[in-house]
């Protein structure tokens, strides 16, 4: 246990005087996992509401696909990226393996099936309250999942933090696809496991700190707006 | 839009609803005319409210036909929808009064310049314009109801269809909602209503359309089906003797 003191009160050093290694670690992780995150929610949002309004066939297959894709081994997506991006690849050409650009398109993957997944089961709920008097004003499908989706958004926060979660936690596919380069593509998640693994272990736990920090000011602050929201529009 | 041809009478010919092997609606044939308030009543189950959906185009028949008199029950693009609903739990989106309304002027095809001024106007007859700005979802279920009003009152329907709309409400919040839909009357718009309630028929029918069975049992004019109802199924019903 001595062991985990003297590292706890190295890592806090570490914080405490701002370490611009550590920081840049940091900055990079957010900056991929907010990036995949917000490309998820412009393509799943919408397909998870379109699914949920639609009727087409094989929309139980989709669904089920759907969710299943929730549980995607983040490994498997890094290979499969890889495999896409790597010189005798169909992307290959782009040069885009072991960037940020790889990362953020490899966390994109993997967040996408959860908003969509989340928000289908979401605005399917509301859609069974909503959808006889948005068809008797005279609303398509198309509206109303767009309607749906502008008067969900205090609940569909809860999901985009979910897939937040799941991008800024996973280590094997930036791992994969990122190929861990110091000072380039070195997240948060990678920087643990390697130091942890060459025994620097102070680096590895300030930054297991700011990871959780982060992750738990974030959802805090969704909370706070989702309760002042349900006060405000019920 | 008062230049446009009428939409009534609206005509159902033998029209049929099937749901699972039951036929919710067995062969009717009606024709509602303009002006007249028309009130379905009938025992729970009789198929009313399906009826009103059938009618309103939120369900299809079986068999049978549903016209009206000029355009199809639906929207035609670039004219401004003439038929409305009201629901017996008014469902309002997470946003202003005043912009649920402002949606439904949007849906239903009127140009952006008249939305407010609408909207506004729509919010004054219903006595709800200090509330304009608040949320409709925190309004009270009596206010929810005549928003709701309001919201179909705005695009000035030509029919409108309710669907027990006073059957949540304490007799406070439901005399203010009569009090609308008399008014919506006098402004012109054909009022079709289910109703349970009884007395309700009788202080705002013109016309009962009793239904049972899916079947309508008895057309008549309010006053002779109150007092001297043809059917045995109507009199043992206003007498409170129907099983339901």
């Amino acid at each position: 246990m001595n062991g985990l003191a003297a590292a706890t009160t190295d890592a806090l050093e570490l914080l405490i005087a701002g370490d611009a290694k550590l920081f840049g670690i940091v900055g990079l992780s957010l900056e991929v996992s907010l990036s995949a995150v917000f490309l998820a929610c412009v393509l799943g949002l919408p397909l998870g509401a379109a699914i949920a309004v639609g009727r087409f066939p094989g929309r139980r297959s989709v669904i089920v696909a759907l969710n299943a894709l929730m549980g995607l081994p983040p490994v498997v997506v890094g290979l499969l990226v890889y495999l896409m991006l790597s010189r005798a690849g169909p992307l290959g050409s782009m040069g885009l393996l072991f960037t940020p650009t790889a990362m953020i398109f490899a966390q994109t993957i993997l967040v996408v099936p959860i908003v969509a997944a989340l928000s289908r089961q979401v605005v399917e709920d509301a859609w069974q309250e909503f959808h006889e008097q948005l068809r008797s004003l005279g609303v398509t499908r198309m509206g109303a999942s767009i309607t749906l989706l502008w008067d969900l958004r205090f609940s569909l926060l809860t999901i985009v933090l979910a897939g937040f979660g799941r991008a800024a936690a996973e280590v094997g596919a930036v791992m994969i696809v990122g190929g861990n380069i110091d000072g380039v593509t070195r997240v948060m998640t990678t920087t643990i496991a390697l130091e942890t693994s060459k025994g620097d272990l102070p680096l590895a736990l300030a930054l297991g700190i700011v990871l959780v920090a982060v992750v738990l000011a974030l959802n805090a602050g969704a909370y706070v707006i989702k309760e002042a929201a349900e006060r405000r529009y019920g | 839009m008062m230049d446009a041809p009428s939409l009534l009478p609206l005509q159902l010919r033998d029209v049929v609803f099937v749901a699972g092997h039951r036929r919710i609606i067995d062969g009717i044939t009606v024709e509602f005319a303009a002006g007249t308030r028309t009130l379905m009543v009938g025992p729970n189950g009789a198929g009313k409210s399906v009826l009103l959906r059938l009618c309103h185009g939120l369900l299809t028949p079986s068999s049978g036909r549903v016209a009206w008199n000029s355009t199809p029950a639906t929207k035609a693009p670039g004219t401004p929808r003439r038929q409305a609903m009201v629901f017996q739990r008014p469902v309002m989106l997470r946003r202003s009064a005043l912009a649920n309304i402002v949606y439904a002027l949007q849906a239903a095809g009127y140009p952006r310049a008249e939305h407010l001024d609408r909207a506004h106007a729509a919010l004054q007859r219903v006595g709800l314009v200090s509330v304009a700005r608040h949320s409709a979802r925190v309004l009270s279920g009596g206010e929810q109801q005549r928003l709701a009003l309001a919201r179909a009152w705005a695009i000035e329907p030509e029919v409108l269809f309710l669907d027990e709309p006073t059957a949540n409400l304490d007799p406070g919040a439901t005399h203010e909602i009569e009090a609308v839909i008399e008014a919506m009357h006098q402004a012109g718009t054909k009022i079709i209503m289910v109703t349970h309630n009884l007395g309700q028929a009788h202080r705002m029918g013109d016309e009962i359309l009793f239904i049972h069975r899916g079947r309508i049992a008895e057309c008549s004019p309010a006053e002779r089906f109150f007092k001297h109802p043809a059917t045995s199924e109507a009199a043992e019903f206003i007498n409170g003797e129907l099983p339901w």
